[in-house]
């Protein structure tokens, strides 16, 4: 007995040059703003991106880029609809409004359905919205997907500083590449998080002011393009080389 | 999962195990698919003979169905799953993510969503039958 859809995944993913997960060690620090307007701005400069959230239980990008009425088109599996430049992948397509209840091994069984079925085709990146922590999906994806770079979310709060630490301790210690750490939601000059990425040996990308019009750019992408929170993105995208 | 990825992935996976296991000919291969990924067998099978490998030319592929049954993880229920219980959106979805049964169905019982797939997800290779390569 065996699962064939371990088989397909790599073919799945063998057209995207660079697979990037923002992740963090607790919830509620702005992954997947940073997943979507860096997908955003990655494909406004021309690049064929791709956008997967992988937050199941707690999807979100679907709202920040204000998707609805759309499906994926089935064609040898299926074709991620194209969203403000991005093809873009999440559970909502399927699940709609409703909650989804997942335990571990229904997380871990989603995620391999997802990946084996969807068909990305030529991208030049693909981003991850991870979910928080380092729980089932976290480890199926290090498991099924070789070659992903993680670039690691905190807020100025120690309390989400202790979470990452412990995030990046483990990517290291399986000797998964971890481009750095973003410092969101930043209200003082205080260089603290700074201090302690260079405490851990990993690299600061930079902060992103807290940015009270991003609520209301929710949902209109083309207001969110505008916003400071966005130019600090891009700011940390320089720093990554993208 | 839609029938054509499903096909690819079963035919990347006997390939695999054919190479790993030294088979010259495969004569069959069973594959049981779940009830609940509803799973529409005649495009499978289509998909299957279109995607096959030369050295898979004459293989047979037997596909069965397992029954879907769910277990309810608080009061104990235990229920067959009924393609009919769903809508056509939520079969739709089922049929391509079948953990998505958690947003859509409920324990008739105690009408909990924390229930199992104890049998019947997904799609597994049974087993294949052919002939070694010699020593």
């Amino acid at each position: 007995m065996t699962d064939p859809r371990l088989s397909v995944i790599e073919e799945r993913l063998k057209g995207i040059d660079e697979i990037i997960a923002i992740a963090s060690g607790k919830g509620g620090v702005g992954k997947s703003l940073v997943a979507s307007v860096l997908a955003l701005t990655l494909a406004r400069d021309g690049n064929e991106v791709g956008l997967l959230d992988l937050d199941f239980t707690g999807p979100s990008t679907h709202i920040i880029l204000g998707v609805k009425g759309i499906q994926p088109t089935e064609d040898r599996g299926v074709l991620p609809p194209v969203v403000h430049g991005l093809k873009y992948m999440s559970i909502t397509y399927y699940s709609g409004e409703n909650p989804v209840p997942l335990r571990g091994v229904d997380t871990s069984n989603a995620l391999i359905e997802l990946l084996s079925v969807t068909r990305w085709g030529a991208l030049d990146f693909l981003v991850l919205d991870m979910p928080p922590g380092i729980g089932d999906a976290t480890l199926d994806l290090l498991r099924l997907v070789r070659r992903i770079r993680f670039v690691v979310v905190t807020t100025p709060s120690q309390l989400a500083f202790e979470t990452v630490r412990k995030l990046i301790a483990l990517l290291e210690e399986l000797k998964v590449p971890v481009v750095g750490i973003v410092e969101n939601m930043k209200t003082d000059s205080s260089d603290s998080i700074q201090r302690r990425a260079l405490e851990i040996g990993t690299r600061f990308l930079g902060e992103i002011p807290y940015d009270p019009e991003v609520e209301s750019a929710i949902g209109d992408v083309g207001k969110l393009m505008g916003t400071r929170f966005t130019k600090a993105v891009e700011q940390i995208r320089n720093e990554m080389h993208l | 999962m839609h029938e054509w990825a499903l096909a690819e992935a079963v035919i990347a996976s006997v390939s695999d195990i054919v190479e790993r296991e030294g088979f010259e000919e495969v004569e069959e291969v069973r594959i049981k698919v779940g009830e609940l990924q509803q799973v529409e067998h005649d495009i499978l099978k289509f998909a299957l003979s279109q995607l096959r490998p030369a050295r898979l030319e004459g293989t047979e592929f037997t596909i069965e169905v397992a029954r879907a049954e769910l277990r309810c993880r608080v009061c104990g229920n235990e229920w067959q799953f009924r393609k009919e219980d769903l809508d056509e959106h939520a079969a739709e979805a089922v049929h391509f993510v079948p953990e998505i049964i958690h947003a859509y169905v409920r324990c008739p019982r105690c009408g909990s969503p924390d229930f199992e797939v104890s049998k019947g997800r997904g799609l597994w290779i049974e087993s294949i039958r052919g002939v070694r390569r010699g020593p």
